[in-house]
């Protein structure tokens, strides 16, 4: 089938129709963001391009606070997250024993947790320690939430330095923090980033603690968009280019590091 | 999931690299452990004792041990059926459709043709959309009766535009959360078919296959266990899907698009109803280990220490 | 002064003993080859005396000190990987350099000594390369520079030639040797590739399952093989062992019978031979002739001409096979019937426990 030309052409069709088909909503919304409120309600695809719904945003409903929320809490999350999940990984890796295996289950585990299952305690305890509506609070759920993933993508990174390389740093004199700092981290740097990208890109995405447990102050993002499902007056304007301000980074996050995105998401479970 | 994780494999065979200096290793995986143990322990707990107690935010003057009171209330409430069938219908749905629509694509994208590289980037960028601004992308400026891109089309050809989110709400959403996961399953499954080696592939063309028997014969057979790690993991994301439901429908028409998740939020944070809540709440947990359960032993028979 | 001494020392994992008891001793300046099946435990035991991998049982000495609990880089050992093992994120300079840096040698000192290596390997022009821009040889070169860098008493090579085309390995072969004279270095050395360890060797171990079945130099073990497995591993033609019957026994040796009317008398002390014993009889193809008087006769069934020699794989009265090693100029054909004779001189014995009888003349080669 594919060897004709014909054959050829119709995939190319097919493979890009679809894509097209995938990404119109996306498209349409950076399109609108660019068309004034009047112009927004107008589902046309010529227009005059402005950029008076990017000031709105700004000047009405201060987007750039709810965007300093969400890169707070996710690149805190992120890096507290690497913080506990290095050492931990490093462990697993390298000094392995016979519970290793079931601690990393265990772990993984963890993840699977329903966060709605949860909520009422959660909320609860966040009430009363003061964390309600804190970008901290949101961090350490954040934090734990993504934990097991960081852990479970570093140690698979970890495993992939090759073994003689390590032991011939010990040959060569290498003590464990010399190891860590002139072998191992150079080695697994593109692991760490993208396992870094992954748990950014699960922070700045999360949508129900984001929800639930902020108001005013620590509202990330997905809270702010949220709001727009209550709006007064005409808003696809300011909902599109809130959007794409909002989408845009992590879309390109994301294409960067889609390789490695699926051992994270997979949980290693899909090689 | 203690009992999944205990279940899983046999015990792996100590080869121990550096022979055991356990000293130094415990103090650097132990916060982790820890942090991760009061995370997971705490709040299950809180909400198992929550659900066995009369507690209403609003109403102080409900204490004290309910019993099963609280799940009795549950189970006999209308609502409560409904919003199970309802998630049984979103992740229902959502897997047929991001399953079977995913292993096609993840074939046709691992194909050869012009501008592969991009048309795949395109298709997988709705994953990385957060999921409140796909809701309202979707209900204002595609699914709008009135000024959605979806009605200006229907115009044009003549046909009168439909109000999604009136007439069929569940569906709609289905539809929505299959736009966001279907890149998901795609990813998965490209990475998975990408593994299947060429060589079998030619054999079988040797062997006299044409693309359609190649696929049932040899693809899907390979994609079996990716397939398999798809539903359970999507099942377990599905499950708890709310961000969606909240900013377009609410839960309703009625209860017409409240799935357990929403139902759950509802009687917790909007009714001030603790209890109820957290009977909710664990019900939905119970649903969750079950997938949990068969999705770790899947990993665990990958895992390699 | 760098002397190795290895006492009974055996390697356990979980039920698997991979080393059972090794008594060896390495002297100063020699080329010592461990050769042996893919298995057979060579590469173990030289992690074991770099210190990767833990001894579960006996004692290494270096120069008479026991090393057993002392770290890799303090026993003053440096290896040479199979892979290389080079760290693909630095320079050629700074791989070989790594171990003093580590050291805290100066940087001077260093530059000098990296310097010194390079110019011992023609590394000179590579020096600013990363691993990843050099070729296979070149890439070996720098792993063996990495351990001429740190002056170390022993230096250990895990099969570094087997990640190499022929070509290149028959040329590295030349330079490691060269290399050894240089240095005047002791040296251990493991191969599976029996070529490699006759070449090389000063003094060979062949290991099996975890044993030692014989050390020797190299010509020792081609003329006076202890076993059947040594006899079997080394030389390339594999030695022919035919199963055959004792006739006779006395003070000029042991006569026997063997397939296709073969008899002959083979040159061993009769001790523990009797008449009607079953034994096995060894000759290498190179000390097989045809002749029309010879005694075993056959018929040639492949003949695999390399030009220089021809091997001929014979088949006998009784369907036993027999490789003969002729001159290339032989011009024996496929299904002609041939007569082979063999020089009793050059004739193996090996009892029904595998052991080679003695020899009652050493061979004058490897008498020193």
């Amino acid at each position: 089938m594919r060897h004709t030309l014909g054959g050829k052409i119709g995939l190319a069709v097919l493979g890009w129709g679809i894509a097209v088909v995938m990404f119109f909503p996306i498209f349409w919304m950076v399109l609108t963001g660019f068309k004034s409120e009047l112009q927004a309600v107008n589902p046309s695809l010529f227009f005059h391009p402005t950029l008076s719904s990017y000031a709105d945003v700004q000047s009405r409903a201060n987007y750039f606070a709810f965007a300093l929320n969400s890169v707070v809490i996710s690149v805190g999350g992120t890096l507290l997250a690497l913080l506990f999940a290095i050492p931990a990984a490093y462990v697993m890796a390298f000094f392995p024993t016979h519970r290793t295996r079931g601690t990393l289950l265990w772990m993984l585990s963890t993840k699977m947790l329903p966060p709605v299952g949860v909520l009422v305690p959660i909320y609860l305890l966040m009430r009363s320690t003061g964390l309600l509506d804190t970008r901290t609070g949101l961090i350490i759920i954040y934090m734990l939430m993504n934990l097991p993933i960081v852990v479970w993508m570093l140690f698979t990174f970890f495993k992939e330095v090759p073994r003689d390389i390590l032991e011939a740093g010990r040959m060569d004199g290498a003590g464990r923090m010399d190891e860590l700092r002139h072998v191992l981290l150079p080695l697994s740097l593109p692991g760490v980033a993208s396992t870094g990208l992954l748990s950014l890109i699960l922070c700045w995405n999360e949508a129900f603690w984001s929800l639930n447990l902020t108001s005013s102050r620590a509202a990330p993002l997905t809270a702010f968009i949220a709001s727009f499902s209550s709006p007064e007056g005409l808003f696809f304007g300011k909902l599109s280019a809130a959007s794409t301000l909002a989408v845009a980074p992590i879309l390109i996050f994301g294409w960067l590091s889609q390789r490695q995105l699926v051992r994270g998401l997979t949980f290693g479970a899909v090689k | 999931m203690l009992q999944a994780v205990q279940a899983s494999g046999p015990a792996s065979s100590s080869k121990s690299r550096r022979g055991g200096r356990s000293g130094m290793t415990m103090p650097l995986i132990a916060p982790s452990v820890v942090i991760l143990l009061i995370w997971s322990i705490v709040p299950l707990v809180m909400t198992l004792w929550f659900s066995f107690r009369h507690y209403n935010l609003v109403d102080p003057t409900q204490t004290g041990f309910a019993g099963f009171d609280n799940y009795v209330y549950l189970l006999t409430d209308p609502d409560f059926w409904a919003s199970l069938i309802n998630t049984l219908i979103l992740v229902g749905g959502v897997l047929l459709v991001t399953v079977c629509a995913g292993t096609l694509l993840a074939v046709l994208y691992d194909t050869e043709f012009f501008g592969r590289s991009i048309a795949r980037l395109l298709v997988i960028a709705p994953f990385f959309v957060m999921p409140t601004v796909s809701a309202l992308i979707w209900k204002n400026l595609m699914l709008h009766p009135i000024y959605g891109v979806l009605s200006a089309l229907f115009r044009d050809v003549g046909l009168s535009p439909i109000d999604w989110f009136s007439r069929a709400p569940l569906l709609t959403i289905v539809g929505i959360v299959s736009w966001e996961w279907l890149p998901f399953a795609i990813l998965i499954l490209l990475t998975a078919v990408q593994s299947l080696d060429h060589e079998q592939r030619e054999a079988a063309r040797m062997d006299g296959a044409g693309p359609v028997a190649s696929f049932f014969y040899i693809t899907l057979p390979h994609l079996r266990r990716a397939i398999g790690v798809v539903i359970m993991i999507e099942t377990i994301f599905l499950l708890t899907i709310f961000a969606e439901i909240d900013v377009t429908t609410a839960g309703g028409p009625g209860v017409a698009t409240t799935n357990l998740a929403f139902l759950i939020y509802a009687r917790a944070l909007l009714q001030f109803d603790v209890g109820g809540g957290s009977a909710g709440g664990v019900i939905a947990i119970i649903l969750a280990n079950i997938v949990a359960f068969f999705l770790v032993r899947s990993i665990a028979r990958n895992l390699e220490v | 002064m760098a002397t190795l001494a290895l006492r009974d020392v055996r390697k356990t994992y979980a039920n698997l003993e991979a080393i059972k008891g090794v008594t060896l001793d390495v002297e100063d300046r020699e080329f010592v080859v461990f050769v042996g099946p893919s298995g057979c435990g060579k590469s173990t035991l030289l992690r074991m005396i770099a210190g990767l991998e833990e001894i579960s049982g006996g004692d290494l000495l270096i120069d008479d000190r026991r090393v057993n609990d002392v770290g890799p880089a303090e026993r003053g050992l440096a290896m040479v990987f199979q892979s290389y093992a080079l760290y693909p994120h630095m320079t050629v300079a700074d791989n070989m350099g790594f171990a003093l840096k580590l050291a805290k040698v100066s940087k001077e000192e260093r530059n000098r000594k990296v310097a010194e290596a390079a110019r011992i390997l023609q590394l000179e022009p590579y020096l600013d390369r990363k691993p990843g821009q050099l070729s296979g040889g070149q890439r070996q070169r720098v792993a063996i520079g990495r351990a001429i860098v740190r002056n170390p008493k022993v230096f250990l090579f895990d099969e570094p030639l087997s990640n190499l085309d022929a070509a290149l390995r028959g040329q590295m072969r030349i330079e490691l040797a060269r290399l050894h004279e240089q240095l005047n270095a002791t040296m251990i050395y493991v191969t599976h590739d029996q070529v490699e360890a006759m070449t090389m060797a000063d003094k060979i171990v062949v290991l099996s399952a975890g044993r030692v079945e014989q050390v020797g130099s190299p010509l020792e073990l081609y003329h006076h093989p202890r076993n059947l497995f040594v006899a079997g591993f080394m030389g390339s033609p594999r030695m022919n062992l035919l199963p055959a019957t004792v006739t006779a026994s006395g003070a000029e040796g042991v006569t026997v019978a063997g397939p296709g009317g073969m008899s002959v008398t083979v040159p061993v002390s009769p001790d523990g031979f009797r008449v009607g014993s079953q034994v096995t009889l060894g000759v290498r193809p190179e000390h097989l002739t045809i002749t029309p008087d010879g005694s075993i006769s056959g018929h040639a069934l492949i003949a695999e001409r390399l030009g220089g020699l021809t091997l001929l794989h014979v088949e006998l009265q009784d369907k036993t096979m027999l490789v003969v090693q002729t001159d290339g100029s032989d011009a024996t054909r496929v299904h002609q019937q041939i007569r082979l004779a063999m020089v009793p001189a050059h004739t193996h014995l090996f009892g029904s426990d595998g052991l080679a009888a003695e020899h009652l003349q050493r061979n004058p080669l490897t008498v020193s």
